[in-house]
């Protein structure tokens, strides 16, 4: 029974730890343009196809991650230098279409050059998977869950001890003013998406041997993402982390407990529940309207 | 100017007068109408199909035709859409006239295409999966692959040979894993099999562990079958290793390929499924009466497109050499005559198995022409 329970929710924080590193994307780049970025999803993509790319030909593991993530961070710049900042006096929602216009794009591509089949990654470390209590842990969920953790604290540090982070927040503040005390906010645009990228990437490069990748990962895993960033509360750091544990724990505990058919019904009733009731999310900022 | 205009213009004369000449010495070709799923998400059926197709017809037309006369292949790409499909069967019947359509990649796209078919009354044969196509009989609709049901047959008997009686049921919530469930419970029925567990998954799951975790929890059961398509049984099968259940493993033919040993790896060892002997050419009987189409097909193929052959290519081939033998054995490409003659083919032995058609059996195969194969040592195994 104890056993039973615990291997839901170890299948469910790792695909919940999956979805924050996601969540944490779309945060971050809402944050800095209120734009919700839903290529998102792509660069999680970028990061599982191009590692297994470079590891078949012949690159090891470690390098073929690094120039994997730089590569995504790389299309995160031109993503935002070619599609989204030609459009700067747009409003915030053509800009949401611009970026599902590069998903799109992207992932036409990436069908181009890796083909449509999907791609095994091995697992960091052993494949043999750990046993507690009854349950079994696949070792891989370890690094997802332990990557994850080393990204939220940077990322916390990142935003109150360094100045460009503070620029960041600064400019997703008020961008008239931030750019009155000198901070360049289209440069400030461009490092979101930069980093957002590159957090995508590396999700999509810890959760690959468990998921699989293919060109087409990054749709539902996207979505998913975004879902448990509108849960948290678009906007915050710890809404992200939040809302994607505990998205992927409920959809675990649904799928065991009551019926896998309805595992994804309960996950989305479960947005419906939380935004009914607290339209910011969990953790969202409380709005006052200026008159 | 004028001088050259005129000497072009007779040139074209020339030209258009000498094609006149050749094409009435020629006998007039026969139109094989095809409409595929040539790109787009379905292409990995679609695309092996095509090259299948515009070989074969090249080969017959090197070693004389049909009657005597070339064949004409017509093709489309429907790109998976069931109503281009249907735009495009269209197309074939009233403007382009083919003899016989041999297409349909996707179970979406025949059956836009069937009523077209039925109302203009030309033979047709689809290379897709599911029962519905044949079963009622359609009087002009005809079909090359196995329907899942005979997969679900192969599996549970093999199971009850095993002693397996009681067995736990995982399949996907997509067309072909949610057909599949349905004839599984129902094959189960007759065959006296219980199915205890029976939980689903949807294709974009990354985690079938919870799912499993129910099965493995369930009292009784004594086996375990995966009906999907896909990565997901890929998934699957690396979660049941990873949560170490020992029950017998079965997955179905939707990933009878090496693409899903390449995916599921070492966790794949030890299970079966169903497969068409192409999987396994040389493991063969000698006195196997496929032995001889299958290793021909599978080396003409690689040779020709130097890529690895594919179950869904030889419906291909299977639909094509139906569809000659069918206009030779009319004389004819007469449809009510050619239509005739494909229901009483007999003991035509093609890649996927023996076709014995009949008025009431548009499909012709039986569930033995499965074959059920185990993974071993990270290669396929012929069991039976």
């Amino acid at each position: 029974m104890f056993s039973e329970f615990l291997q839901y929710l170890f299948t469910g924080i790792t695909i919940g730890a999956t979805y924050a590193l996601i969540a944490l994307g779309f945060t971050l780049i809402y944050n800095a343009s209120h734009v919700i970025n839903f290529a998102q999803g792509e660069f999680l993509m970028i990061g599982g196809m191009a590692t297994v790319s470079l590891m078949a030909m012949g690159v090891p593991m470690l390098l073929a991650i690094i120039l994997a993530v730089v590569l995504a961070g790389v299309l995160g710049i031109l993503l935002q230098r070619f599609a989204i900042a030609p459009a700067k006096q747009a409003d915030v929602v053509t800009l949401i279409i611009i970026t599902i216009g590069a998903s799109i794009f992207i992932r036409g591509l990436a069908q181009l050059v890796w083909g449509k089949e999907y791609h095994v990654m091995p697992n960091f470390s052993s494949d043999e998977p750990i046993r507690i209590f009854g349950a079994v842990l696949n070792s891989q969920s370890l690094w997802v869950l332990g990557i994850g953790a080393i990204l939220v604290v940077g990322l916390v540090l990142f935003f109150t001890r360094t100045l460009i982070g503070k620029a960041i927040l600064a400019t997703s503040m008020n961008k008239e003013a931030a750019r009155l005390v000198g901070i360049r906010t289209q440069l400030v645009l461009m490092l979101a998406f930069m980093v957002s990228a590159l957090l995508g990437s590396v999700a999509g490069v810890v959760v690959a041997p468990i998921t699989f990748t293919s060109y087409d990962i990054g749709i539902m895993l996207g979505l998913k993402g975004f879902v448990a960033a509108a849960i948290g509360g678009l906007g915050s750091g710890v809404g992200a982390v939040v809302g994607g544990l505990l998205l992927g724990v409920v959809e675990a505990m649904a799928a065991g407990y009551i019926s896998s058919d309805y595992k994804d019904a309960v996950a989305f009733s479960m947005i419906l529940v939380v935004l009914f009731f607290m339209p910011r999310g969990l953790f969202g900022a409380k709005v006052v309207e200026r008159v | 100017m004028l001088k050259t205009m005129l000497r072009r213009a007779g040139k074209f004369a020339a030209i258009a007068a000498a094609g006149l000449v050749m094409s009435a010495q020629a006998a007039e070709p026969i139109k094989i109408g095809s409409f595929l799923s040539v790109t787009g998400p379905a292409s990995f059926l679609g695309d092996p199909e095509l090259k299948t197709l515009e070989m074969y017809v090249e080969k017959i037309n090197e070693s004389g035709g049909v009657l005597g006369r070339p064949l004409e292949l017509i093709h489309y790409d429907d790109v998976g859409n069931a109503s281009s499909a249907r735009n495009f069967a269209s197309r074939l019947i009233r403007s382009d006239r083919v003899d016989i359509i041999v297409g349909g990649s996707t179970t979406g796209a025949t059956m836009a295409a069937v009523p077209l078919v039925e109302q203009a009354k030309i033979p047709f044969i689809s290379l897709a999966g599911a029962v519905v196509i044949t079963t009622p009989v359609k009087e002009w609709v005809f079909k090359t692959p196995q329907s899942d049901r005979m997969a679900a047959e192969r599996i549970l008997s093999d199971m009850k040979e095993r002693g397996i009686t009681k067995i736990g049921l995982i399949s996907g919530t997509d067309g072909f894993g949610a057909s599949g469930r349905t004839q599984t419970l129902e094959v189960a029925k007759e065959l006296g099999v219980e199915i205890l567990a029976d939980v689903t998954y949807s294709g974009s799951d990354t985690d079938m562990t919870a799912q499993l975790t129910n099965i493995r929890n369930t009292q009784g059961v004594e086996g375990v079958l995966n009906f999907g398509f896909g990565q997901g049984p890929a998934i699957v099968t690396r979660n049941y290793a990873q949560l170490g259940i020992k029950l017998p493993f079965y997955q179905s033919h939707g990933v009878a390929s090496d693409g899903f040993l390449d995916l599921a790896g070492a966790s794949a060892e030890g299970l079966r499924l169903p497969a068409s002997p192409l999987l396994v050419p040389d493991s063969l009987p000698e006195d196997d009466p496929q032995k001889e189409v299958v290793q021909s097909y599978k080396a003409e193929y690689e040779a020709r497109w130097n890529a690895k052959v594919s179950t869904f290519g030889a419906y291909a081939y299977d639909g094509l050499m139906l569809a000659v033998k069918a206009i030779e054995a009319a004389g004819s490409t007469e449809p009510e005559a050619v239509r005739k003659a494909l229901e009483n083919i007999q003991g035509h032995v093609g890649v996927t198995g023996e076709f014995n058609m009949s008025p009431e059996d548009h499909n012709g195969l039986k569930a033995d022409s499965f074959r059920i194969l185990e993974v071993q040592n990270g290669a396929w195994k012929l069991i039976n």
